[in-house]
Protein backbone atom coordinates (compact mmCIF):
# COMPACT_ATOMS: atom_id res chain seq x y z
CA UNK A 1 0.00 0.00 0.00
CA UNK A 2 1.75 3.66 -0.69
CA UNK A 3 1.43 6.48 1.58
CA UNK A 4 -1.24 8.87 0.96
CA UNK A 5 0.37 11.64 -0.13
CA UNK A 6 0.65 14.43 2.74
CA UNK A 7 -2.21 16.48 0.95
CA UNK A 8 -2.65 19.49 3.56
CA UNK A 9 -5.96 18.58 4.49
CA UNK A 10 -6.01 20.59 7.76
CA UNK A 11 -5.00 23.71 5.36
CA UNK A 12 -7.56 23.31 3.48
CA UNK A 13 -10.29 23.30 5.80
CA UNK A 14 -9.24 26.37 7.24
CA UNK A 15 -10.02 29.77 5.11
CA UNK A 16 -6.56 31.05 4.10
CA UNK A 17 -5.49 34.95 4.05
CA UNK A 18 -4.01 36.16 0.60
CA UNK A 19 -0.47 35.16 1.10
CA UNK A 20 1.08 38.45 1.56
CA UNK A 21 -1.57 39.89 3.85
CA UNK A 22 -0.21 39.35 7.62
CA UNK A 23 -3.00 38.18 10.05
CA UNK A 24 -5.21 40.20 11.91
CA UNK A 25 -5.13 40.02 15.49
CA UNK A 26 -8.42 40.47 16.82
CA UNK A 27 -8.80 40.98 20.90
CA UNK A 28 -11.71 39.18 22.64
CA UNK A 29 -14.93 40.95 23.65
CA UNK A 30 -15.79 41.19 27.12
CA UNK A 31 -19.92 42.52 27.46
CA UNK A 32 -19.76 41.39 31.32
CA UNK A 33 -16.80 44.37 31.64
CA UNK A 34 -18.88 46.70 29.38
CA UNK A 35 -22.22 45.93 31.40
CA UNK A 36 -20.42 46.37 34.85
CA UNK A 37 -18.53 49.95 33.68
CA UNK A 38 -22.24 50.91 32.74
CA UNK A 39 -23.75 49.72 36.33
CA UNK A 40 -21.10 51.62 37.70
CA UNK A 41 -21.50 54.90 35.95
CA UNK A 42 -25.14 54.85 37.15
CA UNK A 43 -24.42 53.92 40.70
CA UNK A 44 -21.51 56.88 41.14
CA UNK A 45 -24.32 59.30 39.16
CA UNK A 46 -26.88 58.40 41.84
CA UNK A 47 -24.48 59.09 44.80
CA UNK A 48 -23.19 62.28 43.28
CA UNK A 49 -26.98 63.44 42.79
CA UNK A 50 -27.73 62.08 46.01
CA UNK A 51 -24.98 64.53 47.63
CA UNK A 52 -25.21 67.15 45.51
CA UNK A 53 -29.01 67.91 45.54
CA UNK A 54 -29.77 67.14 48.98
CA UNK A 55 -29.33 70.27 51.00
CA UNK A 56 -29.14 68.56 54.11
CA UNK A 57 -25.41 68.57 53.45
CA UNK A 58 -25.26 72.40 53.81
CA UNK A 59 -22.51 72.36 51.39
CA UNK A 60 -22.09 76.08 51.70
CA UNK A 61 -21.59 75.56 55.24
CA UNK A 62 -18.84 73.05 54.51
CA UNK A 63 -16.97 75.83 52.19
CA UNK A 64 -17.68 78.45 55.21
CA UNK A 65 -16.21 76.84 58.21
CA UNK A 66 -13.29 74.58 56.15
CA UNK A 67 -10.85 77.12 56.79
CA UNK A 68 -12.02 78.60 59.76
CA UNK A 69 -9.54 79.90 62.36
CA UNK A 70 -10.73 77.60 65.18
CA UNK A 71 -10.65 74.40 62.79
CA UNK A 72 -7.08 75.54 61.15
CA UNK A 73 -5.56 75.56 64.90
CA UNK A 74 -7.25 72.09 65.54
CA UNK A 75 -5.93 70.62 62.13
CA UNK A 76 -2.36 71.86 63.40
CA UNK A 77 -2.96 69.82 66.97
CA UNK A 78 -3.84 67.21 64.93
CA UNK A 79 -0.71 66.99 62.73
CA UNK A 80 1.28 67.90 66.11
CA UNK A 81 -0.03 64.66 68.00
CA UNK A 82 0.40 62.66 64.81
CA UNK A 83 3.72 63.85 64.35
CA UNK A 84 5.00 63.41 68.07
CA UNK A 85 3.32 60.19 68.10
CA UNK A 86 4.89 58.33 65.26
CA UNK A 87 8.07 59.98 65.84
CA UNK A 88 8.29 58.99 69.36
CA UNK A 89 6.46 56.05 68.90
CA UNK A 90 9.31 54.93 65.86
CA UNK A 91 11.99 55.69 67.61
CA UNK A 92 10.97 53.97 71.22
CA UNK A 93 9.56 51.19 68.67
CA UNK A 94 12.98 50.62 66.99
CA UNK A 95 15.01 50.09 69.93
CA UNK A 96 12.23 47.79 71.02
CA UNK A 97 12.80 45.70 68.00
CA UNK A 98 16.98 45.43 68.90
CA UNK A 99 16.05 44.31 72.22
CA UNK A 100 14.05 41.84 70.95
CA UNK A 101 16.60 40.80 68.27
CA UNK A 102 19.30 41.11 70.58
CA UNK A 103 21.02 37.66 72.47
CA UNK A 104 19.84 38.96 76.00
CA UNK A 105 16.80 36.86 77.06
CA UNK A 106 16.06 39.39 79.32
CA UNK A 107 15.91 42.64 76.84
CA UNK A 108 14.31 39.92 75.01
CA UNK A 109 11.37 39.00 77.67
CA UNK A 110 11.13 42.96 78.39
CA UNK A 111 10.54 44.09 74.77
CA UNK A 112 7.68 40.50 73.93
CA UNK A 113 6.08 42.07 77.36
CA UNK A 114 5.86 45.80 76.20
CA UNK A 115 4.65 44.55 72.91
CA UNK A 116 2.03 42.63 74.63
CA UNK A 117 1.03 44.89 76.88
CA UNK A 118 0.44 47.96 74.89
CA UNK A 119 -1.01 46.15 72.46
CA UNK A 120 -3.58 44.58 74.94
CA UNK A 121 -4.89 47.20 76.58
CA UNK A 122 -7.33 49.75 73.95
CA UNK A 123 -5.84 52.88 73.60
CA UNK A 124 -8.37 54.46 74.74
CA UNK A 125 -7.78 53.36 78.66
CA UNK A 126 -4.17 53.83 78.35
CA UNK A 127 -4.87 57.34 77.24
CA UNK A 128 -7.17 57.75 80.56
CA UNK A 129 -4.50 56.03 82.78
CA UNK A 130 -1.77 58.57 81.50
CA UNK A 131 -4.97 61.46 81.94
CA UNK A 132 -5.14 60.22 85.53
CA UNK A 133 -1.94 59.69 86.43
CA UNK A 134 -1.33 61.84 89.36
CA UNK A 135 -3.94 59.97 90.93
CA UNK A 136 -1.66 56.86 91.08
CA UNK A 137 1.58 59.44 91.87
CA UNK A 138 1.13 62.70 92.55
CA UNK A 139 4.50 63.86 92.47
CA UNK A 140 7.57 62.50 89.84
CA UNK A 141 11.36 62.91 91.14
CA UNK A 142 14.46 62.36 89.77
CA UNK A 143 17.64 61.11 91.57
CA UNK A 144 19.58 57.75 91.96
CA UNK A 145 17.11 54.47 91.34
CA UNK A 146 16.15 53.42 94.91
CA UNK A 147 18.40 56.23 96.45
CA UNK A 148 17.92 59.90 96.71
CA UNK A 149 16.17 62.38 94.84
CA UNK A 150 17.49 65.07 93.81
CA UNK A 151 14.79 66.96 92.87
CA UNK A 152 10.75 66.44 92.26
CA UNK A 153 7.60 67.98 90.76
CA UNK A 154 3.82 67.41 90.76
CA UNK A 155 2.70 65.27 88.31
CA UNK A 156 -0.01 67.56 87.12
CA UNK A 157 2.51 69.92 86.46
CA UNK A 158 5.05 67.97 84.39
CA UNK A 159 2.53 66.03 82.45
CA UNK A 160 -1.07 68.14 81.32
CA UNK A 161 -3.88 66.93 79.09
CA UNK A 162 -1.46 67.68 75.70
CA UNK A 163 1.80 65.61 77.29
CA UNK A 164 -0.99 62.83 78.65
CA UNK A 165 -2.54 62.23 74.95
CA UNK A 166 1.11 62.52 73.10
CA UNK A 167 2.71 60.04 75.71
CA UNK A 168 -0.41 57.56 75.73
CA UNK A 169 -0.64 57.82 71.61
CA UNK A 170 3.81 57.29 71.30
CA UNK A 171 3.70 54.66 74.02
CA UNK A 172 0.92 52.39 72.30
CA UNK A 173 2.58 53.18 69.26
CA UNK A 174 5.91 51.97 69.86
CA UNK A 175 4.29 48.55 70.40
CA UNK A 176 3.17 48.22 66.91
CA UNK A 177 6.40 49.96 65.42
CA UNK A 178 8.76 47.69 67.45
CA UNK A 179 6.69 44.48 65.47
CA UNK A 180 7.10 46.92 62.11
CA UNK A 181 10.50 47.57 62.45
CA UNK A 182 11.39 44.04 63.42
CA UNK A 183 10.08 42.50 60.43
CA UNK A 184 11.77 44.94 58.67
CA UNK A 185 15.05 44.10 60.39
CA UNK A 186 13.73 40.01 59.38
CA UNK A 187 13.36 40.86 55.75
CA UNK A 188 17.15 41.15 54.61
CA UNK A 189 19.05 38.38 53.99
CA UNK A 190 21.57 37.04 56.50
CA UNK A 191 24.16 37.33 54.00
CA UNK A 192 23.89 41.46 54.16
CA UNK A 193 25.10 41.31 57.47
CA UNK A 194 27.67 38.85 56.99
CA UNK A 195 29.11 40.60 54.30
CA UNK A 196 29.62 44.09 56.19
CA UNK A 197 30.89 42.20 58.98
CA UNK A 198 33.55 40.58 56.75
CA UNK A 199 34.60 43.59 55.37
CA UNK A 200 35.18 45.14 58.86
CA UNK A 201 32.45 47.97 58.71
CA UNK A 202 31.87 49.07 62.36
CA UNK A 203 28.54 48.11 63.86
CA UNK A 204 26.24 51.53 63.74
CA UNK A 205 27.33 52.01 59.87
CA UNK A 206 26.46 48.22 59.42
CA UNK A 207 22.64 49.38 60.13
CA UNK A 208 22.57 52.21 59.20
CA UNK A 209 24.24 51.77 55.81
CA UNK A 210 23.51 48.58 55.34
CA UNK A 211 20.54 46.90 57.26
CA UNK A 212 18.37 50.17 57.31
CA UNK A 213 18.54 51.04 53.49
CA UNK A 214 17.44 47.59 52.74
CA UNK A 215 14.68 46.91 55.53
CA UNK A 216 12.82 50.61 54.46
CA UNK A 217 11.38 48.52 51.49
CA UNK A 218 9.53 46.02 54.17
CA UNK A 219 8.89 48.97 56.66
CA UNK A 220 7.38 51.52 54.69
CA UNK A 221 3.78 50.18 53.61
CA UNK A 222 3.19 48.96 56.62
CA UNK A 223 4.23 52.37 58.70
CA UNK A 224 2.23 54.23 55.99
CA UNK A 225 -0.67 51.92 57.22
CA UNK A 226 -0.11 53.51 60.86
CA UNK A 227 0.81 56.79 60.29
CA UNK A 228 -2.38 57.30 58.32
CA UNK A 229 -4.25 55.46 61.34
CA UNK A 230 -2.44 57.28 63.57
CA UNK A 231 -4.00 60.56 61.87
CA UNK A 232 -7.44 59.30 62.43
CA UNK A 233 -6.81 57.56 65.61
CA UNK A 234 -5.88 60.87 67.02
CA UNK A 235 -9.19 61.54 67.09
CA UNK A 236 -9.43 59.53 70.39
CA UNK A 237 -7.82 62.14 72.49
CA UNK A 238 -11.16 63.84 72.11
CA UNK A 239 -12.67 62.15 75.41
CA UNK A 240 -8.95 64.21 76.97
CA UNK A 241 -10.92 67.73 75.71
CA UNK A 242 -7.65 68.45 73.46
CA UNK A 243 -8.66 70.57 71.04
CA UNK A 244 -7.84 68.46 67.99
CA UNK A 245 -10.17 68.51 65.09
CA UNK A 246 -12.43 66.05 66.25
CA UNK A 247 -12.89 67.51 69.04
CA UNK A 248 -13.31 70.83 68.12
CA UNK A 249 -15.66 70.55 64.67
CA UNK A 250 -18.03 68.95 67.84
CA UNK A 251 -17.84 72.19 70.27
CA UNK A 252 -18.60 74.17 67.16
CA UNK A 253 -21.46 71.81 66.09
CA UNK A 254 -22.65 71.44 69.67
CA UNK A 255 -22.82 75.84 69.47
CA UNK A 256 -24.43 76.69 66.19
CA UNK A 257 -26.31 73.10 65.68
CA UNK A 258 -24.47 72.51 61.96
CA UNK A 259 -23.72 69.04 62.85
CA UNK A 260 -23.52 67.57 59.34
CA UNK A 261 -21.65 70.26 57.44
CA UNK A 262 -18.57 70.19 60.51
CA UNK A 263 -18.76 66.59 60.11
CA UNK A 264 -17.69 66.90 56.37
CA UNK A 265 -15.35 69.47 57.36
CA UNK A 266 -13.74 66.91 59.92
CA UNK A 267 -13.71 64.20 56.99
CA UNK A 268 -12.59 66.79 54.33
CA UNK A 269 -9.24 67.40 56.19
CA UNK A 270 -8.56 64.26 57.06
CA UNK A 271 -8.60 63.03 54.05
CA UNK A 272 -6.50 66.03 52.45
CA UNK A 273 -4.00 65.12 55.52
CA UNK A 274 -3.76 61.30 54.30
CA UNK A 275 -4.06 62.02 50.52
CA UNK A 276 -0.96 64.13 51.43
CA UNK A 277 1.06 61.41 53.31
CA UNK A 278 -0.13 58.78 50.35
CA UNK A 279 1.67 60.43 47.88
CA UNK A 280 5.25 61.30 50.38
CA UNK A 281 4.75 57.19 51.06
CA UNK A 282 4.76 56.81 47.16
CA UNK A 283 7.96 59.07 47.04
CA UNK A 284 9.29 57.37 49.63
CA UNK A 285 9.21 53.68 48.30
CA UNK A 286 10.15 54.77 45.15
CA UNK A 287 13.51 56.08 46.95
CA UNK A 288 13.98 52.76 48.53
CA UNK A 289 13.54 50.51 45.75
CA UNK A 290 16.87 51.79 44.06
CA UNK A 291 18.87 49.58 43.23
CA UNK A 292 16.23 46.28 44.25
CA UNK A 293 13.63 47.10 40.98
CA UNK A 294 15.75 46.81 37.42
CA UNK A 295 13.83 49.95 36.53
CA UNK A 296 11.66 52.37 38.67
CA UNK A 297 8.07 53.07 37.82
CA UNK A 298 7.85 56.22 36.84
CA UNK A 299 6.27 59.05 39.07
CA UNK A 300 2.58 60.28 38.61
CA UNK A 301 4.01 63.19 37.28
CA UNK A 302 6.11 61.59 34.47
CA UNK A 303 3.33 59.35 33.81
CA UNK A 304 1.13 62.52 33.20
CA UNK A 305 3.98 64.10 31.13
CA UNK A 306 4.41 61.08 28.72
CA UNK A 307 0.51 61.33 28.33
CA UNK A 308 0.50 64.53 26.94
CA UNK A 309 3.33 64.47 25.01
CA UNK A 310 2.26 60.86 23.31
CA UNK A 311 -0.85 63.04 22.73
CA UNK A 312 0.92 66.25 21.09
CA UNK A 313 2.66 63.77 18.94
CA UNK A 314 0.06 62.42 17.51
CA UNK A 315 -1.20 65.63 16.64
CA UNK A 316 1.79 66.43 15.29
CA UNK A 317 1.83 63.76 13.08
CA UNK A 318 -1.70 64.10 11.72
CA UNK A 319 -1.11 67.60 11.47
CA UNK A 320 2.28 66.44 9.28
CA UNK A 321 -0.15 64.19 7.32
CA UNK A 322 -2.70 66.77 6.74
CA UNK A 323 -0.13 69.32 5.42
CA UNK A 324 1.58 66.87 3.39
CA UNK A 325 -2.19 66.06 1.83
CA UNK A 326 -1.93 69.85 1.01
CA UNK A 327 0.88 70.06 -0.51
CA UNK A 328 0.47 66.94 -2.70
CA UNK A 329 -3.01 68.25 -3.83
CA UNK A 330 -1.82 72.26 -4.47
CA UNK A 331 1.02 71.11 -6.87
CA UNK A 332 -0.32 71.65 -10.27
CA UNK A 333 -0.39 68.74 -12.66
CA UNK B 1 54.76 31.86 41.26
CA UNK B 2 56.47 30.21 43.89
CA UNK B 3 55.82 31.05 47.47
CA UNK B 4 58.62 31.15 49.58
CA UNK B 5 57.55 33.79 51.50
CA UNK B 6 56.89 33.73 55.68
CA UNK B 7 54.05 31.79 57.07
CA UNK B 8 50.82 34.19 56.45
CA UNK B 9 47.87 32.14 57.91
CA UNK B 10 48.26 29.78 60.28
CA UNK B 11 46.09 27.25 61.78
CA UNK B 12 46.56 25.15 64.70
CA UNK B 13 44.22 22.55 65.77
CA UNK B 14 40.96 23.85 64.88
CA UNK B 15 38.15 22.36 66.34
CA UNK B 16 34.39 23.30 65.89
CA UNK B 17 30.75 21.82 66.85
CA UNK B 18 27.58 22.79 65.74
CA UNK B 19 25.68 21.16 68.69
CA UNK B 20 26.18 17.63 68.56
CA UNK B 21 27.57 17.78 65.11
CA UNK B 22 31.56 18.12 64.78
CA UNK B 23 32.20 19.59 62.11
CA UNK B 24 35.72 20.24 62.29
CA UNK B 25 38.41 17.97 63.72
CA UNK B 26 41.34 19.87 64.62
CA UNK B 27 42.73 21.07 61.50
CA UNK B 28 46.35 22.15 61.19
CA UNK B 29 47.28 24.61 58.10
CA UNK B 30 50.27 26.87 57.58
CA UNK B 31 49.83 29.03 54.15
CA UNK B 32 52.74 31.05 53.02
CA UNK B 33 52.96 34.89 51.83
CA UNK B 34 51.79 34.45 48.21
CA UNK B 35 50.62 31.02 48.23
CA UNK B 36 47.66 29.69 46.57
CA UNK B 37 45.81 26.94 48.69
CA UNK B 38 42.95 25.04 47.14
CA UNK B 39 40.43 23.16 49.61
CA UNK B 40 38.89 20.60 47.73
CA UNK B 41 36.66 17.86 49.28
CA UNK B 42 32.66 16.29 49.74
CA UNK B 43 30.29 18.91 50.66
CA UNK B 44 30.00 18.73 54.11
CA UNK B 45 33.14 17.88 54.82
CA UNK B 46 34.18 21.15 56.81
CA UNK B 47 35.51 23.51 54.37
CA UNK B 48 33.57 26.29 54.28
CA UNK B 49 33.24 26.47 58.05
CA UNK B 50 37.38 26.39 58.18
CA UNK B 51 37.26 28.92 55.76
CA UNK B 52 34.42 30.97 57.77
CA UNK B 53 36.82 30.49 61.20
CA UNK B 54 39.94 32.25 59.75
CA UNK B 55 37.90 35.41 59.75
CA UNK B 56 36.50 34.59 62.53
CA UNK B 57 32.71 34.91 61.44
CA UNK B 58 32.57 31.20 62.80
CA UNK B 59 33.78 31.10 66.54
CA UNK B 60 35.65 27.86 66.73
CA UNK B 61 35.24 25.23 70.06
CA UNK B 62 39.93 25.01 70.27
CA UNK B 63 42.59 25.77 68.30
CA UNK B 64 43.81 29.16 67.04
CA UNK B 65 44.21 31.36 64.02
CA UNK B 66 46.52 33.76 62.95
CA UNK B 67 47.39 36.11 60.06
CA UNK B 68 50.81 37.48 59.69
CA UNK B 69 51.80 36.74 63.18
CA UNK B 70 48.01 38.19 64.64
CA UNK B 71 46.38 36.12 67.13
CA UNK B 72 42.75 36.15 65.49
CA UNK B 73 39.53 36.84 67.49
CA UNK B 74 41.19 36.58 70.68
CA UNK B 75 43.90 37.86 72.76
CA UNK B 76 45.93 35.37 74.81
CA UNK B 77 46.65 35.79 78.86
CA UNK B 78 48.59 33.24 80.59
CA UNK B 79 46.87 30.01 79.12
CA UNK B 80 43.60 31.92 78.02
CA UNK B 81 42.23 32.99 74.78
CA UNK B 82 39.62 35.56 75.52
CA UNK B 83 37.49 36.62 72.91
CA UNK B 84 38.08 40.26 71.70
CA UNK B 85 35.79 43.31 71.27
CA UNK B 86 33.84 43.53 68.08
CA UNK B 87 35.49 46.42 67.53
CA UNK B 88 38.92 44.90 67.51
CA UNK B 89 37.27 42.11 65.52
CA UNK B 90 36.16 44.14 62.70
CA UNK B 91 39.50 45.71 62.64
CA UNK B 92 41.40 42.41 62.40
CA UNK B 93 39.33 41.48 59.75
CA UNK B 94 39.86 44.55 57.32
CA UNK B 95 43.07 42.66 56.60
CA UNK B 96 41.16 39.41 55.51
CA UNK B 97 39.26 40.12 51.96
CA UNK B 98 36.65 37.39 51.60
CA UNK B 99 34.46 36.46 48.79
CA UNK B 100 30.45 34.72 49.34
CA UNK B 101 29.77 31.66 46.71
CA UNK B 102 26.38 34.09 46.63
CA UNK B 103 28.44 37.50 46.00
CA UNK B 104 26.20 39.44 49.20
CA UNK B 105 26.67 42.91 47.55
CA UNK B 106 24.80 45.75 48.66
CA UNK B 107 22.00 45.96 46.26
CA UNK B 108 20.96 49.02 47.45
CA UNK B 109 24.68 50.69 46.55
CA UNK B 110 26.33 51.09 43.31
CA UNK B 111 28.57 48.85 42.43
CA UNK B 112 31.16 51.50 42.54
CA UNK B 113 29.82 52.20 46.08
CA UNK B 114 30.26 48.71 47.23
CA UNK B 115 33.72 48.56 46.67
CA UNK B 116 34.49 51.91 48.54
CA UNK B 117 32.06 51.67 51.53
CA UNK B 118 35.10 49.89 54.02
CA UNK B 119 37.92 51.48 53.06
CA UNK B 120 35.97 54.89 53.97
CA UNK B 121 33.76 53.21 57.06
CA UNK B 122 36.16 50.68 58.18
CA UNK B 123 39.75 52.03 57.86
CA UNK B 124 39.21 55.94 57.60
CA UNK B 125 40.51 56.62 54.15
CA UNK B 126 39.41 59.64 52.53
CA UNK B 127 36.63 59.14 50.53
CA UNK B 128 38.40 61.17 47.00
CA UNK B 129 41.12 58.75 47.25
CA UNK B 130 39.03 54.99 48.18
CA UNK B 131 36.68 56.08 45.02
CA UNK B 132 40.14 56.30 42.63
CA UNK B 133 41.22 52.64 44.02
CA UNK B 134 37.71 51.75 43.36
CA UNK B 135 37.98 52.60 39.89
CA UNK B 136 41.20 51.14 39.59
CA UNK B 137 40.28 48.08 41.02
CA UNK B 138 36.75 47.92 38.91
CA UNK B 139 38.96 48.38 35.45
CA UNK B 140 41.04 45.22 37.30
CA UNK B 141 38.15 43.07 37.12
CA UNK B 142 37.08 44.48 33.82
CA UNK B 143 33.80 46.39 35.53
CA UNK B 144 35.24 49.57 34.48
CA UNK B 145 31.84 50.38 32.36
CA UNK B 146 29.62 49.28 35.18
CA UNK B 147 30.73 51.41 37.81
CA UNK B 148 27.16 53.21 38.39
CA UNK B 149 25.13 50.53 37.70
CA UNK B 150 23.35 48.86 40.36
CA UNK B 151 24.37 44.96 41.11
CA UNK B 152 21.03 43.71 40.16
CA UNK B 153 21.59 44.61 37.11
CA UNK B 154 24.66 42.86 36.45
CA UNK B 155 25.39 39.09 35.61
CA UNK B 156 26.17 36.73 38.31
CA UNK B 157 30.22 36.74 36.70
CA UNK B 158 30.16 40.37 36.79
CA UNK B 159 28.64 40.09 40.30
CA UNK B 160 31.10 38.19 41.97
CA UNK B 161 34.09 39.87 40.06
CA UNK B 162 33.04 43.21 41.95
CA UNK B 163 32.57 41.39 45.02
CA UNK B 164 36.20 40.49 44.29
CA UNK B 165 36.77 44.21 43.67
CA UNK B 166 35.37 45.48 47.12
CA UNK B 167 37.41 42.40 48.66
CA UNK B 168 40.78 44.02 46.98
CA UNK B 169 40.03 47.68 47.90
CA UNK B 170 40.80 46.65 51.81
CA UNK B 171 44.32 45.79 50.70
CA UNK B 172 43.72 42.68 52.51
CA UNK B 173 47.01 40.44 53.35
CA UNK B 174 45.38 37.39 52.44
CA UNK B 175 42.13 36.38 50.12
CA UNK B 176 39.40 34.05 51.08
CA UNK B 177 37.19 32.23 48.40
CA UNK B 178 33.97 30.49 49.70
CA UNK B 179 33.12 28.61 46.44
CA UNK B 180 33.10 31.60 44.66
CA UNK B 181 31.56 29.57 41.16
CA UNK B 182 29.35 27.85 42.63
CA UNK B 183 26.47 29.81 42.23
CA UNK B 184 26.87 30.91 38.87
CA UNK B 185 25.87 29.48 35.34
CA UNK B 186 28.45 27.33 33.83
CA UNK B 187 29.07 29.76 30.98
CA UNK B 188 29.76 32.45 33.42
CA UNK B 189 32.32 30.65 35.73
CA UNK B 190 35.51 31.64 33.16
CA UNK B 191 35.58 34.75 33.75
CA UNK B 192 35.63 34.60 37.38
CA UNK B 193 38.76 31.95 37.56
CA UNK B 194 40.54 34.28 34.83
CA UNK B 195 39.94 37.23 37.34
CA UNK B 196 41.40 34.45 40.21
CA UNK B 197 44.23 33.67 38.01
CA UNK B 198 45.07 37.08 37.41
CA UNK B 199 45.35 37.55 41.05
CA UNK B 200 47.46 34.89 42.35
CA UNK B 201 49.83 35.28 39.29
CA UNK B 202 50.28 38.76 40.86
CA UNK B 203 51.59 36.81 43.84
CA UNK B 204 48.04 37.59 46.01
CA UNK B 205 47.71 34.78 48.98
CA UNK B 206 45.03 32.91 48.44
CA UNK B 207 42.74 30.34 50.05
CA UNK B 208 40.36 29.28 47.83
CA UNK B 209 37.42 26.35 48.26
CA UNK B 210 36.23 24.94 45.11
CA UNK B 211 35.07 22.38 43.30
CA UNK B 212 36.97 23.61 39.96
CA UNK B 213 39.56 20.93 40.11
CA UNK B 214 40.73 22.05 36.36
CA UNK B 215 41.49 25.94 38.43
CA UNK B 216 43.30 23.66 41.17
CA UNK B 217 45.34 21.58 39.09
CA UNK B 218 46.27 25.30 36.52
CA UNK B 219 46.80 27.94 39.78
CA UNK B 220 47.17 26.32 43.03
CA UNK B 221 50.41 25.77 44.66
CA UNK B 222 48.87 23.06 46.65
CA UNK B 223 46.08 21.05 47.23
CA UNK B 224 44.57 20.37 50.06
CA UNK B 225 42.06 17.63 50.49
CA UNK B 226 39.51 17.69 53.56
CA UNK B 227 36.53 15.05 54.74
CA UNK B 228 34.80 14.70 57.91
CA UNK B 229 36.42 17.58 59.21
CA UNK B 230 39.77 16.56 58.80
CA UNK B 231 42.46 17.24 55.89
CA UNK B 232 43.23 13.46 54.66
CA UNK B 233 46.22 15.08 52.24
CA UNK B 234 47.86 17.68 51.03
CA UNK B 235 50.37 18.46 48.47
CA UNK B 236 51.27 19.78 45.36
CA UNK B 237 48.24 19.65 42.54
CA UNK B 238 50.09 17.13 40.49
CA UNK B 239 50.55 15.27 43.21
CA UNK B 240 47.20 15.10 45.33
CA UNK B 241 45.44 15.31 41.88
CA UNK B 242 46.80 12.51 40.05
CA UNK B 243 48.56 10.51 42.15
CA UNK B 244 46.21 10.30 45.35
CA UNK B 245 47.58 8.70 48.19
CA UNK B 246 44.45 7.84 50.02
CA UNK B 247 41.05 6.30 48.94
CA UNK B 248 38.78 8.84 50.02
CA UNK B 249 40.86 10.99 47.92
CA UNK B 250 40.46 8.58 45.17
CA UNK B 251 36.74 7.89 45.16
CA UNK B 252 36.19 11.82 45.32
CA UNK B 253 38.31 12.59 42.46
CA UNK B 254 36.80 9.99 40.64
CA UNK B 255 33.43 11.54 41.21
CA UNK B 256 34.46 15.14 40.13
CA UNK B 257 36.52 14.46 37.61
Amino acid sequence: MTAPSPAPATVENTTRAPADEPLKVVPARHPWRWAATAVTLVLLAMAANALITNPAWEWHFVGQYLFYETVLRAVGVTLRLTVLGIVLGFLLGTVIALMRLSASPLLQAVAWGYVWLFRSVPLILQLLFWFNLALLYDRISFGIPFGPSFFDVGTMDLIGPMTAATLGLALHQAAYCAEIVRSGFLSVDQGQLEAAAALGIPRTRQIRRILLPQAMRTIIPTAGNEIIGLVKGTSVVYIMAIPELFYQVQVIYARNGRVIALLLVAAIWYLLLTTVLSTVQYYVERHYARGAVRVLPPTPLQRVRRLVGRVLAARRQRQAVRDQLAADLAVPR
Amino acid sequence: MSPDGAVMVELRGIHKSFGPLEVLRGVDLSVRTGEVVVILGPSGSGKSTLLRSINHLEKVNRGSVRIDGELIGYRRTGNRLRELKEREILRQRTHIGFVFQNFNLFPHLTVLDNVAEAPVSAQGRPRREVLETASRLLDRVGLADKADAYPRRLSGGQQQRVAIARALALEPKVLLFDEPTSALDPELVGEVLEVMKDLARAGTTMIVVTHEVGFAREVADRVVFMDDGVIVEQGPPDEVLTRPQHERTRSFLAKVL
